[in-house]
């Protein structure tokens, strides 16, 4: 061990506290009444830690490093500003940018040490920018399909699986020969283009359904890959943030691969999105449908309702309208609850946020195994924009692709309600039987625009507004 | 840079085991906002990127880490502030409403 000046000391010192405060951030957020704590913790550790590691005297010139704070703070500001719907993008994009610095990070120390590389900062150089690389450009297509810039449908081609591990094997292969030769620096480029190249070719076959578990999955790969760099950089908080974040995004992915119904395994392989293939039986049973008066007067005479919210809610903005007629059946003494399955919109947790912002209380959302109990004695259960999540077929009909998955058990409730554009199928292409049950009613219309003139019914007559 | 690869995998192997335990806890409520708090500490790498850009050694290395600064600083600075702009929208029942 090197001896220690002062200086080095207090920047070590700086480090441990933000290591500490770092895990103290994350164990503030199991409860929403401290979660804000853990933000300001975050915030402490990560300023200590900026402010320590500008204290280093081997840094000579801080006139690059000065204009590139600022300027990520410029383009901070309205990352941290956007639209809560579309927060899942951001959250893809952000991952794409924390894997670009790591990956750049990684790059310039192999140029730096090139080429007497020593075999063991070799090969965590090699996953550190795999992972970056490939993290970069994955989170930045998911970003792009969930913008709606990149087409969101899943686009799949023979062999696909084949050639993507094909390339992944490549890179490792290449990773493994610099370990032994790293004075082959040409190679180095190479490692790096491949996993860039597989980035994009993961997420061509992923629907949007899918999004939750492949964000879920890149954060993992972006935790991965930085800790990676902690390595090469010997630095543990680097180590600690990474592993934390690495843990995070793993217990997310798992989450929701169980909520799929999908093995971890074929998640962890990319190999998702991809048995989702309609099947296109033509339906000749008959639906009953309901018009919003209808609706209001069963809702009016209940005394427990839930509300099931997915996707479709986001996509139409209705959740301040949902809002209005939480407030309004509360009034009246009805018990409303929200039933939030776990893949329910784009990413983990997202309907939730959403539901946060329209105001409605954080104890009324609850999460499917607390709900699923209380559906028998449900009088009304609303779906509103929400379809695979609800689909009792996974439950009985061992035929079904999504069979095995666990379900909202929406057709336990007394009466069924489910708004709708129309009759075609969900993202999964599979028909859902929930439709057709005597307790259904369909409500076919907008999402905003139907629970817009129930409340309009609720509150005394459909003639104003 | 002296390495000592055991105390690094050390460290790995414990914070990976805080982290599983820690995040195990958090309720699937706060799962978005744990996504961007959790993205917001990653973006710590930019240490690396500062001492690489600070340090000027190639022309290479200082524009690379100057890029890198600008990638993570955005994270830090638009994580947090959306992790906190979406815990501020979590309220209980009782709460008195703005």
């Amino acid at each position: 061990m090197t001896p220690f000046s002062g200086t080095d000391t207090i920047i070590e010192l700086t480090y441990l506290i933000a290591t500490a405060l770092f895990v103290m951030s994350l164990k503030w957020m199991s409860s929403p009444t401290t979660a804000r704590h853990g933000v300001w913790a975050g915030e402490a550790g990560m300023l200590l830690a900026i402010i320590g590691t500008l204290l280093n005297r081997s840094i000579v010139d801080y006139k690059w490093v000065a204009i590139a704070l600022v300027l990520g703070t410029i383009i901070g500001v309205p990352l941290g500003k956007v639209h809560m719907t579309a927060v899942p993008q951001r959250t893809a994009l952000s991952h794409a940018f924390g894997a670009c610095c790591v990956t750049l990070v990684g790059t310039a120390e192999f140029y730096l040490r090139a080429p007497a590389v020593p075999k063991f900062m070799m090969s965590v150089l090699s996953m550190e920018v795999i992972l970056g690389s490939l993290t970069f450009t994955g989170s930045l297509m998911a970003a792009g399909k969930l913008q709606e810039i990149l087409p969101q449908r899943p686009i799949t081609f023979k062999g696909q699986n084949i050639v993507n591990l094909g390339m992944l094997l490549i890179a490792v292969g290449i990773a493994v020969f610099l370990v032994f030769h790293p004075d082959h620096t040409y190679l180095f480029p190479v490692m790096l283009a491949i996993p860039l190249l597989f980035g994009v070719m993961m997420i061509i076959p992923i629907g949007g359904a899918d999004m939750p578990t492949v964000i879920s999955l890149l954060n993992a790969y972006a935790g991965l890959s930085a800790s990676a760099m902690g390595f090469v950089l010997d630095s543990k908080l680097l180590i600690v943030a990474g592993a934390l974040d690495g843990a995070s995004g793993l217990i997310l992915s798992v989450n929701m691969s169980k909520a799929m119904n999908r093995s971890f395994s074929n998640v962890l392989f990319g190999g998702f999105g991809q048995e989702q293939i309609a099947k296109a039986g033509k339906e000749t049973r008959s639906v009953r449908s309901a018009t919003p008066e209808e609706a209001a007067e069963i809702l009016s005479v209940a005394s427990k309702v839930v509300i099931i919210p997915g996707y479709g809610m986001a996509v139409a903005q209705a959740q301040h309208k949902v809002r209005e007629l939480y407030d309004n059946l509360t009034k009246r003494g009805i018990d409303v609850k929200f039933a939030i399955h776990p893949v329910a919109g784009r990413m983990p947790g997202h309907m939730n946020v959403l539901l946060a912002e329209a105001d409605i209380p954080y104890d009324k959302l609850l999460d499917m195994d607390e709900i699923n109990g209380e559906f028998p004695q449900t009088d009304v259960a609303l779906v509103i924009g929400a379809n695979d999540v609800t689909n009792p077929a996974a439950r009985t009909d061992k035929t079904s692709p999504i069979f095995g998955m666990p379900i909202l058990d929406v057709d336990k409730a007394h009466t069924v309600m489910v708004i709708k554009r129309s009759m075609a199928a969900g993202f999964a292409g599979i028909d859902n039987p929930l439709y057709y049950l005597d307790k259904t009613l369909m409500l076919f219309g907008d999402a905003k625009g139907f629970v817009g003139s129930i409340v309009r019914e609720l509150s005394g007559g459909g003639s104003h507004g | 840079m002296k390495m000592d690869l055991f105390t690094s995998a050390y460290v790995f192997l414990l914070a990976a085991f805080v982290g599983l335990e820690v995040i195990k806890r958090v309720s699937p409520l706060l799962h978005t906002p744990l996504m961007s708090l959790t993205n917001a500490l990653d973006a710590i790498a930019v240490v690396g990127a500062i001492l690489l850009a600070g340090e000027h050694k190639t022309t290479l290395s200082t524009v690379l880490g100057t890029i890198a600064i600008v990638a993570a600083t955005s994270n830090v600075v638009g994580g947090f502030f959306i992790t906190d702009r979406m815990l501020k929208m979590f309220k209980a029942s009782r709460s008195p409403k703005p």
